[in-house]
């Protein structure tokens, strides 16, 4: 059952990453990325780790996709015209990635010691992490709080009137 | 057929899928020409590092590497909502989206 799951969903991820490279229009790129990050809060429950597959849905496939889409709506981005990019990305990134890509994969199939995912596995209850989180990392936690507030003031300080430089066409 | 039924996927496949998808970022980084999708990329690559960390936590069955998953999410929220204000910023002043137009700081 793992594994059919593993399969089914990994699979969806790379459909839907593959996909969001494909698509010319913004709009059919984030719906598939919201497959990929569904697929993903999928893979964290097999993994055992709820509270994450929880707050990847809310988070990542809700809140930040429903922006992205609101921001793609809000600007009528259409389709994108293909260029070839720049000459860096051409004689420099493609081989990175390549490289990066072989490098990682050599490592990870090399590594010693590294376990396997089982139906009977125990699960990281929410109670358990959010002992760590508000002992221990509480700190940490606090900080985040204000980054978000910091964020949110920035974001509406940008996006406000006053806030791109209105030198070009309106 | 009968190993299609067993229980267990070994770590390695789900770290090589994190890597996949990481790659298929950058890829996305370097080929998209649309800012927001760019942008997407981004997300992607942040995605395949929270699975490597999930799958990390899993394997050493410590509990921190869930909360740093935790806080990346909070942290790519955030950047979530200021990368956006400034696209909409930058489409305000320039009325493009095309990173090819946005080059003002290019050498």
């Amino acid at each position: 059952m793992h594994l059919i799951l593993f399969i089914l969903f990994a699979g969806f991820c790379l459909a839907g990453a593959i996909n969001l490279l494909l698509q010319s229009h913004p709009i059919n790129s984030a719906l598939s990325l919201i497959v990929v990050m569904v697929s993903l809060a999928v893979l964290y429950l097999l993994l055992g780790a709820e509270f994450l597959a929880a707050a990847q849905v809310i988070v990542y496939a809700g809140a930040i996709m429903v922006l992205f889409t609101f921001v793609v709506m809000l600007l009528n981005a259409g389709r994108e015209e293909h260029t070839m990019g720049s000459r860096v990305a051409r004689s420099v990134g493609f081989p990175a990635v390549v490289v990066i890509l072989g490098v990682i994969a050599t490592v990870i199939l090399h590594a010693q010691g590294l376990g396997a995912a089982r139906d009977t596995d125990a699960i990281t209850g929410t109670e358990e992490l959010s002992r760590v989180l508000f002992t221990d990392l509480l700190l940490p936690f606090e900080v985040t709080s204000v980054l978000v507030l910091i964020a949110i003031l920035g974001a509406v300080a940008l996006a406000s009137h006053g806030g791109g430089e209105r030198t070009g066409p309106k | 057929m009968n190993s299609l039924f067993l229980q267990e996927v070994p770590l390695s496949w789900y770290l090589l899928l994190s890597a996949v998808l990481f790659a298929l970022g950058i890829v996305g980084f370097l080929i998209k020409r649309n800012l927001i999708t760019v942008f997407m990329s981004i997300e992607l690559m942040l995605n395949a590092v929270n699975l490597s960390f999930v799958t990390f936590a899993h394997q050493w069955h410590a509990v921190k590497g869930q909360i740093f998953v935790f806080f990346v999410m909070m942290v790519a929220a955030a950047e979530a909502a200021v990368g956006l204000a400034i696209i909409i910023a930058v489409f305000r002043a320039r009325a493009t989206l095309s990173v090819d137009r946005i080059d003002l700081m290019k050498l």
